[in-house]
């Protein structure tokens, strides 16, 4: 037995926004963001936070595994929705993990994704690691242009690893190039020249000499340099400092996603993973008050992983938003009249939320042990007229099923923070049904029999104490699995 | 199985307030507006009636929770009074308790009164309203027009109909259902419209467009009963009775189990059926004279024709483009505008339909009388979803029939 990288995943949600349309809105007020109106930047649904996308790249890491044996969990952000919930403790159970987990939320860093892969690679116990981020940003800044939001997920424990660690290395150092404090919203940045030359290249390079020494790995031997940089020439600035070939720079992402801020050098792991061939040498580093780097040797058990859609499937899985109208909504960035309908007090019963938790979180229903009806949600009485046994219901998750559209409406009556409002009745394949929401669909896409596959997601916000509660909904199944 | 209540029970007298927008009155003015009207057809006195029975749904819009609103409007003498609430089949449930108590012996002459007061709210459409922590956690945020709307889909996928000749047929019910409506003063909505008033409307649930769905109003409507023995004491003659009251409640089947194609209404079929049994009809096509069914939407009427089991299964598009329907047609559905042109307080829906039964079987339905008074009359009162739902039928006819 082995540790090292079991299996990895990502997220990448499916609205894309053309740089473009930014620039189109804000150049008047700013024309520099002209010069950056190439590409596009991956926004998340309204229906989408870090919580969401975390539980769909750990979802998309385990695929076809046995969850029983992922043992911790450790969720990485720096745009978790509450400041007193554990997160990590929602994503354990809409992935209905075993209760015994161990769960720690991992904030305040850009760099959080790495020291939590750090922490992780160092425990004895088998770990997903998952990090996530709903980047924030002022309109017409230039964090605005640069993020994007996204997921990625690594699960590492002993086994038959897809990749080992070589060497780590970290380097602590309270260099504030921005800030976001409990009080603001938004980042408040220092100069970029000075970020570039008293930070990344005072920092990371003598960082990086140190854990390439350990793994006794000289720089020009790195396949796959991984570290998330928004400011430009500074990967490859580093990289060179570091004696590390430009040809092993990884594609950033800054064409068809953005920067996803804490998640994004897991995201760009994994994107390294999907491609990378036995032998490779990846170089990892996360940068943020300080910097980590790890080095990892791929092994042959990459030609043999599960299919998943990763980066590169999600990134295939778009929808072009000309609207940044739309952007600004999903983002609370404007106020919208939102009509008299959406008034309607949204509260939660937690007791409630609490005692339905299997059906509300985990999305587990029931099968009968007498007929095998499969149901949902989970009852004392069998639905099956020919059966209708009393307490004979054992939970049976519905998460992972394949479904299809029964019946649908696209309604524009009712409030929706995008409307028309879709739902309808989906049909499990092994059986069940379900009256749901339906979300990442387009109105005229609805058709019956429909593909769809269940995602978790904001079932609603209640802006009046600050709540949002967490449900499932069904998606319409797109992109193609790759892999092995 | 039990005898039934076939000609137990007749009606003494019915009233209905105008339906509609009603800005200047509350609702216990519009109890009293139905109640007076109805009071004075049977030619009692108020201490006479020795039980009541009321019905609203969305209680919490209007008079609240109780009873007692009846009560109080009415100035009933402490008798006893039960407020009933079974989604938008609550007006037919209230009948249900006053005919049974008639029935029974425990009441010789029962009143049942619906009534809504909708528009409150500020904006159009039903109020928009929690349903219970569970439910707000796992249902879609889902309107009325959204929930039937996904029958469209469902029997276009069954019966493989094209979405505009759906559509059409649909277009067709409503236009209708306003050409009816525009001959009865106390209707909501009394203006025609053309099929291209339907097709160009703007959409509000997919394929549902604006004249797809009923009005919602405000009003109230009432009914007194007694025994065949006390009418004919009260110098009633051609008298109607009721011949059946069925109700069939969704048990979950249709939400949970893959039996339900979600192209019909499983409770429709089922309460039709007992409906016809205990009034002595076996072939509603052709014995019924008359019917008002739930038309809360187009759709939902079209697929109701089936369920009834008086159009065939993926035939209701034809008999309504032929004409089957209409109010010169053989058997007219919504001849005094149904809930799209009447309009739907919703507690009072149930007994208006009987109301125009009632009217028409003693030739008083004005302009809009059918030549030949109808013998049997269908009133079908629906409440829900089409995936959970309450299904109400009565059918009344001429005493003795």
């Amino acid at each position: 037995m082995t540790k090292g990288i079991l299996a990895f995943g990502a997220y990448i949600p499916w609205r894309r926004l053309p740089r473009k349309a930014i620039a189109d809105t804000h150049g008047w007020f700013n024309p520099a963001l002209k010069g950056q109106a190439k590409g596009e930047r991956a926004f998340c649904n309204w229906d989408e936070d870090a919580v969401t996308m975390a539980v769909e790249a750990a979802r998309d890491a385990l695929i076809g595994r046995d969850r029983a044996s992922v043992a911790a969990l450790r969720f990485a952000s720096t745009t978790f929705p509450f400041l007193d919930r554990l997160h990590s403790g929602i994503v354990a159970g809409a992935l209905s993990l075993d209760d015994g987990v161990s769960t720690i939320d991992v904030a305040a860093s850009q760099r959080a994704g790495t020291s939590a892969l750090i922490e992780a690679l160092g425990s004895d116990s088998e770990t997903l690691v998952v990090a996530a981020e709903k980047r924030g940003a002022k309109a017409a800044s230039p964090v605005e242009m640069s993020s994007g939001d996204g997921a990625a997920a690594i699960l590492v424990g002993e086994g038959k690893p897809l990749a080992t660690l070589l060497a780590k290395a970290s380097r602590t150092a309270d260099f504030v190039d921005h800030f976001r404090s409990v009080d603001n919203q938004f980042d408040y940045q220092w100069e970029e020249r000075w970020i570039r030359d008293a930070g990344y290249m005072a920092v990371v390079p003598p960082t990086i000499k140190r854990c390439l020494e350990a793994a006794k790995v000289a720089g020009k031997d790195v396949t796959h340099f991984c570290m998330p940089a928004t400011l430009a020439r500074v990967a490859s600035s580093v990289a060179k400092a570091a004696g590390v070939d430009d040809k092993a720079l990884c594609d950033p992402l800054h064409a068809n996603c953005g920067d996803t801020g804490a998640a994004h050098a897991l995201v760009l792991l994994a994107a390294t993973l999907e491609k990378a061939k036995p032998g490779d040498k990846i170089l990892v580093v996360g940068f943020g008050q300080g910097a980590d780097a790890l080095l990892f040797e791929v092994t042959p058990e990459i030609g043999k992983r599960a299919k998943n859609l990763g980066v590169a499937g999600h990134l295939a899985r778009r929808k072009e938003e000309t609207s940044y109208g739309r952007y600004l909504a999903f983002n609370d960035l404007i106020e919208l009249e939102r009509g008299m309908r959406s008034e309607t007090d949204k509260g939660t019963a937690l007791s409630s939320m609490w005692r339905n938790r299997e059906t509300v979180t985990s999305f587990i229903g029931g099968k009968c042990s007498k007929c095998g009806t499969l149901q949902f949600p989970k009852t004392d009485i069998c639905v099956n007229p020919n059966c209708n046994a009393i307490g004979t219901q054992e939970p049976h998750g519905f998460a992972d099923m394949a479904a299809r559209i029964k019946s649908y409406t696209a309604d524009r009556l009712t409030y929706a923070p995008d409307p028309p409002s879709c739902y309808g009745m989906i049909e499990f394949e092994e059986g069940g049904r379900v009256m749901i929401d339906f979300t990442d669909i387009d109105a005229d896409a609805l058709k019956v029999g429909q593909p769809m596959q269940m995602m978790f997601r904001i079932k609603d916000i209640d802006a009046t104490r600050g709540f949002r509660r967490y449900y499932w909904k069904a998606a319409p199944v797109a992109g193609k699995a790759q892999g092995a | 199985m039990a005898k039934g209540i076939k000609d137990k029970v007749v009606i003494i007298g019915m009233g209905c307030s105008k339906f509609g927008e009603r800005w200047d009155k509350e609702a216990d003015n519009l109890m009293v507006e139905a109640y007076t009207e109805a009071i004075a057809d049977a030619g009692i006195d108020t201490k006479q009636i020795d039980a009541a029975w009321l019905a609203t749904a969305i209680e919490e819009q209007h008079v609240g929770k109780s009873a007692t609103p009846l009560a109080v409007a009415l100035r009933l003498p402490f008798i006893p009074v039960t407020r009933v609430e079974n989604y938008c089949a609550s007006g037919t449930e209230a009948f249900r308790g006053a005919v049974y108590a008639v029935a029974s012996g425990a009441a010789d002459i029962a009143l049942a009164l619906g009534v809504e007061k909708l528009k409150d709210t500020g904006y159009g459409g039903l109020p928009q309203r929690g349903r219970g922590p569970l439910n707000d956690m796992t249902n879609p945020n889902a309107s009325a027009p959204g929930s039937f709307a996904q029958l469209a889909a469902a029997y276009r996928a069954k019966h493989k109909v094209d979405a505009k000749d759906l559509k059409h047929g649909m277009a067709h019910i409503s236009v209708k259902s306003h050409d009816n409506g525009a001959k009865n003063p106390k209707a909501h909505l009394r203006n025609k419209i053309t099929v291209d008033t339907v097709l160009n409307a703007p959409t509000v649930a997919e394929p549902l467009g604006l004249y797809d769905c009923c009005g919602v109003s405000d009003g109230a409507a009432c009914a007194i009963v007694a025994t065949p023995e006390i009418a004919r004491g009260l110098g009633k003659k051609d008298m109607v009775s009721v011949k059946a009251l069925q109700i069939a409640v969704s048990n979950g089947l249709e939400a949970q189990h893959n039996s339900w194609d979600g192209s019909y209404f499983a409770t429709t079929r089922i309460a039709s059926k007992r409906a016809y049994t205990e009034a002595g009809i076996d072939k509603p096509r052709d014995q019924l004279s008359l019917i008002e069914v739930h038309d809360c939407f187009s759709v939902t009427e079209l697929v109701t024709m089936e369920d009834l089991h008086i159009s065939p299964e993926g035939g209701a598009i034809k008999d309504v483009l032929d004409g089957f329907y209409d109010a010169d047609g053989k058997l007219p559905c919504q001849i005094d505008g149904g809930l799209k042109c009447f309009g739907h307080p919703i507690g009072a829906s149930g007994l208006r339909m009987i109301y125009e039964m009632y009217l028409q079987m003693q030739g008083r339905a004005g302009e809009r009388q059918r030549k030949q008074e109808p013998v049997f009359g269908l009133t079908h009162n629906l409440g829900g979803f089409p995936q959970r739902n309450v299904c109400a039928i009565s059918i009344v006819g001429k005493y003795g029939a």
